[in-house]
């Protein structure tokens, strides 16, 4: 996956877990909790999603890697590199 | 041997009063639209597709989960918790109370369960299963939506009630348990408003249909509308149900001081146990049950204008119920008998408030609503006074005694009087 394609898989996450949410404004640069409604058990959900998804595995100690958008697609890109999008 | 607790000799501080109604049925999303549904002979039971156990039957809700949740919270929560959230805001606005101002500390919620979690633990194991049964893939959220407290709880969240909250364990005698409880707690003082009822979320679990089908006891029918039948000499068994059924308890001295509309008076009401079978009734005890109710109130049997019976279609259960109300009003005029279940399925845990819900619009109305889908009556049903297919207007509704029954023998009676 490009940080394109790893960007619209976190919104799709996102969508599922905050429905009613407007994601179209999200600001990358800035945390989601500023942004979101977001608290642990949804950052939880996150990391369940690309885990049942696919099969990328966050230990606990990374989560702060989860913290904006930014951070989350670097993070993210080179466990998800040659996963292919569907 | 419990001193009678008869209502009308206590002072108002301990008389409970009904001031409010929500609820959902498969048939009626209010209390105005299931009586009008109750009254059109109109069912709630459709055709139904459930995992793993394939094509059957059942009452199926169709309330706007929306109208007091947000998606997020529906996605988070539980489909019971949805069915409270809803009920319970429902019967808010009904009572007419000044919700803003009211003091949340000092409100109390008693949800009646038949179960909780099946559906929840159901819904896990399947994902699971598609990981190959790998448990890091068990969600987070499993434990908070199956504590046993998960649909009594939701609503507390969602309203902002600070106050006690706890389901009540209770089978199919549940509905009638939240509203004895919410009574209970009200007059010991632990709290000065009860939001008490019953829920279910039933029809989620493949668990409760495969369960029923294997005791021979799961309703079929080629017509859904006529697969429930208590009383019925063709009746095949139970069509499981979701909904609820929440009520606004007071003391009758708060109700009249707010100026509340009052709907009706808890003037007694029994729990007790057979101790005899984990699913097989004993009608000598739900007689008990029916007595204990009756001497609470001070009220002979005669003087019922309705009994809203438990039957729910099985061969030996619905019978049996008869036998126990034989036993108590075989010689007596007065008293109408009528079925709620026959419309919308056995509604588990919210059965008996939803039962009792469907007659209280008598005290207003004063019509019987029938058992319907009778098309034959079993001779071993036949008691004085039922009600069947066609409803009948009485010249007055003072009482309503409602019987809701469950497994491993727990009964429970409540009566209701016109103020």
């Amino acid at each position: 996956m490009t940080p394109a394609e790893i960007r619209e898989e976190i919104i799709d996450i996102l969508e599922d877990i905050s429905p009613d949410e407007d994601l179209d404004s999200l600001d990358d640069s800035q945390a989601f909790r500023d942004q979101l409604e977001l608290d642990s058990m949804d950052f939880l959900d996150i990391v369940m999603e690309l885990r049942k998804r696919h099969r990328v595995q966050i230990p606990e100690e990374e989560y702060g890697n989860l913290a904006s958008m930014s951070s989350t697609v670097t993070y993210l890109e080179p466990k998800m590199k040659d996963i292919v999008k569907t | 041997m419990i001193a009678p607790n008869r209502a009308s000799e206590l002072p108002d501080e301990q008389r409970i009063v009904i001031t409010g109604i929500g609820l959902t049925a498969p048939n009626g999303n209010d209390w105005q639209s299931f009586r009008n549904a109750l009254l059109e002979k109109r069912s709630g039971v459709k055709p139904y597709e459930v995992r793993y156990f394939g094509s059957t039957l059942a009452g199926v809700c169709d309330f706007d989960t929306t109208r007091y949740q947000k998606k997020k919270e529906v996605r988070r929560g539980t489909r019971a918790g949805s069915v409270g959230v809803y009920t319970a805001n429902e019967a808010i606005k009904h009572s007419g109370i000044d919700w803003q101002n009211t003091d949340k500390s000092r409100v109390g919620i008693y949800v009646g369960v038949t179960e909780h979690g099946n559906v929840e633990t159901e819904n896990e194991i399947y994902v699971i299963k598609g990981f190959d049964y790998d448990t890091s893939c068990w969600s987070h959220h499993h434990n908070p939506r199956t504590v046993a407290n998960n649909p009594a709880g939701e609503i507390a969240l969602n309203m902002g009630i600070t106050g006690p909250h706890y389901t009540i364990g209770a089978a199919c005698a549940a509905g009638n348990a939240g509203i004895i409880q919410g009574a209970q707690m009200l007059r010991l003082g632990e709290c000065d408003l009860a939001i008490a009822g019953g829920t279910s979320e039933s029809i989620h679990t493949f668990g409760i249909f495969a369960s029923f089908n294997s005791q021979n006891a799961l309703a079929r029918h080629d017509d859904p509308t006529q697969a429930s039948r208590p009383f019925d000499v063709d009746r095949n068994g139970i069509v499981v149900a979701e909904g609820g059924c929440l009520y606004v308890l007071e003391r009758l001295s708060d109700a009249k001081a707010r100026g509340a509309e009052i709907i009706g008076e808890l003037v007694g009401y029994a729990m007790n146990t057979d101790a005899t079978d984990f699913v097989l009734p004993n009608p000598e005890r739900q007689a008990e049950c029916v007595k204990m109710a009756l001497d609470r109130a001070g009220l002979e049997a005669d003087q019922i204008d309705i009994v809203s019976t438990h039957a729910t279609g099985t061969s030996s259960g619905d019978s049996q119920e008869c036998r126990a109300l034989r036993t108590v009003f075989g010689e007596c005029k007065n008293p109408r008998i009528n079925n709620t279940k026959s419309y919308i399925g056995h509604a588990m845990g919210a059965a008996g408030a939803l039962e009792l819900a469907g007659n209280l619009s008598a005290f207003g109305d004063r019509v019987v609503h029938p058992t319907i889908n009778v098309d034959q009556l079993d001779p071993d049903c036949e008691i004085p006074g039922l009600v069947l297919n066609e409803p009948q207007e009485l010249k007055r509704v003072d009482y309503v005694l409602n019987n809701s029954f469950g497994m491993l023998g727990i009964n429970s009676v409540v009566i209701i009087g016109r103020v």
